[in-house]
């Protein structure tokens, strides 16, 4: 591709927010620099308020940063757009769509022709385990299944990276484990070449180290990438994972990084 | 009785028939107990025997007629200007702090007020009644509709903007459907305030229509008929309200899951 840099590469992005009246602007992200091969699975870990939610609105092209900037695949980010895929942490299906709908709409604002947008969508409703709820409303389905037609939704677009907001924050501890499992089983569906690029933003230490073959620990505010940790743990990875000795280590490691950055946001 | 308890079907329909019995026995204990002279209030029994001769003596079925008319066919052309400009106000900000002052300011303006200066411009046709209707229509309308699509959930816009959507694909796909269950809401509201805005405007400078039918009668002073006059408006807002709430059910029925 003409020798420009494929992937994810983030450039001294920086993000201050406006103060409030008289209150000082409020600095969100320090002067930051990543960079997320294709294929890669990318967890940010931070504690709350840190910036990472900002780091990953502003790759979706839906906040501004203040100084830097995203490129991917060679192509500066400017604007949202169906090469980045999102699920949110809030619950974000449309809710006068069916479940089929809210799949296909992004197929559909992209003007396909209606057999590939069909074909599409129930290739990812098998995917995700969305056979016989099709016709549901959002408001018919519980949590999990509605983040999993979010995620259907995001992936049948075929996104160049997904970006994942806290996606199973507002779930259950064990819908939780059985989303992460879901989310690993779709992901590694695909050949180890043709995988999607995922950027997965959480604040939960299992989740960043059962799901990312690299795991980021941000500071507390003003947020800044204070730490790497890849994880070596070969794919594709089930529950048991969490109970061998490398992921407690792994897992000892990456606590005592985030219990200080916790502590610094509690008291700041 | 406790707080908040809800209360079965049957009991709730039982107690609002009863409301409706009270009443009219009040009312009959009143009138006919001899307590209020029949010049000022009929019995119910006058007043449903009124509106007896009203339908075989007087065309009082083309009144109705008149008068629905002239509410939904002024409400129908408030509503196709007000609904666009409201959903636009709604979704573009600058739209919105265009039109956003002066329709505040003219909502406040009385309808009634006006029919002086209609009678003027539009003389005493129908032109003048639907104008009656459509100016006290509007402006509600396009008020309620502009804060209703202003208040589309931020993340659903950004949600299909990451699924590639744009502006039109926006407005069309996602701020038109999000509001639409709450538009109709809107308009079912609106629609009862225009039933008073007809009457009054029938009250003047009609040939026809309930509020002429009570005109009329107050110079018979025929109280009976006067009576039966409002009922029948009352019974005719009851009806569209529920067709209107019946219509919502079904066209959104994501909305009442």
């Amino acid at each position: 591709m003409r020798g420009l840099p494929m992937g994810l590469s983030i450039r001294g992005l920086t993000r201050t927010f406006p103060g409030q009246g008289r209150a000082a602007p409020t600095l969100a992200l320090q002067p930051t620099d990543l960079d997320v091969a294709p294929g890669e699975f990318v967890s940010i870990l931070g504690p709350s308020g840190c910036g990472k939610s900002t780091l990953l609105r502003i790759v979706a092209g839906l906040d501004r940063p203040t100084g830097g900037h995203v490129t991917l695949n060679g192509r500066q980010v400017t604007r949202p757009g169906p090469d980045r895929g999102m699920v949110f942490q809030s619950y974000t299906l449309f809710p006068w769509l069916t479940v089929r709908q809210n799949i296909a709409f992004g197929l559909r604002e992209r003007g396909l022709p209606e057999a590939q947008i069909r074909e599409t969508t129930e290739k990812f409703i098998a995917r995700t385990g969305l056979r016989g709820f099709e016709e549901h409303w959002p408001r018919q389905l519980s949590g999990g299944m509605q983040q999993r037609t979010a995620l259907a939704r995001a992936l049948a677009n075929d996104p160049e990276i997904l970006l994942l907001d806290e996606p199973f924050g507002a779930l259950d501890h064990q819908t939780r484990e059985l989303m992460q499992e879901l989310l690993l089983e779709v992901w590694g569906a695909d050949t180890p070449e043709t995988r999607k690029t995922v950027l997965f933003v959480t604040h939960d230490i299992d989740e960043a180290v059962f799901l990312a073959n690299r795991v980021l620990v941000m500071s507390a505010r003003p947020g800044r990438v204070k730490a790497e940790v890849p994880v070596p743990l070969p794919y594709p990875r089930d529950w048991t994972v969490k109970t061998t000795p490398d992921f407690a280590a792994l897992k000892a490691r990456l606590m005592a990084e985030i219990r200080e950055e916790v502590r610094k946001a509690a008291l700041a | 009785m406790e707080p908040l308890k809800p209360v079965s079907a049957s009991v709730r329909v039982l107690l609002g028939i009863g409301f409706f019995a009270l009443f009219i026995g009040l009312w009959a204990l009143v009138t006919l107990g001899g307590y209020v002279q029949p010049l000022f209030l009929a019995s119910p029994g006058r007043a449903l025997a009124a509106g007896w001769s009203l339908f075989t003596e007087y065309n009082f079925l083309g009144d109705i007629g008149m008068t629905v008319w002239r509410v939904l066919g002024g409400f129908l052309v408030a509503a196709a200007f007000a609904v666009p400009l409201g959903l636009m106000m709604g979704a573009y900000k600058p739209v919105e702090a265009f039109f956003e002052p002066f329709i505040s300011f003219a909502r406040y303006l009385p309808a009634s007020a006006f029919i002086p200066l209609l009678i003027l411009w539009a003389g005493v046709g129908e032109a003048q009644k639907l104008s009656v209707i459509i100016l006290g229509s509007v402006f509600q309308i396009v008020i309620m509709v502009a804060v209703i699509a202003g208040a589309t959930r931020i993340d659903l816009v950004e949600a299909a903007y990451t699924l590639g959507a744009r502006q039109g694909g926006i407005l069309r796909r996602v701020i038109i459907p999000a509001a639409a269950p709450q538009v109709m809401e809107a308009l079912r509201l609106v629609l009862g305030w225009a039933w008073t805005y007809v009457i009054v405007a029938e009250l003047i400078g009609a040939q026809s229509g309930i509020g002429h039918m009570i005109m009329d009668s107050q110079r018979l002073l025929d109280t009976g008929q006067m009576i039966f006059g409002i009922v029948v408006i009352g019974l005719i807002g009851l009806v569209t309200d529920l067709l209107f709430k019946a219509l919502n059910r079904r066209l959104f029925r994501w909305a009442s899951l």
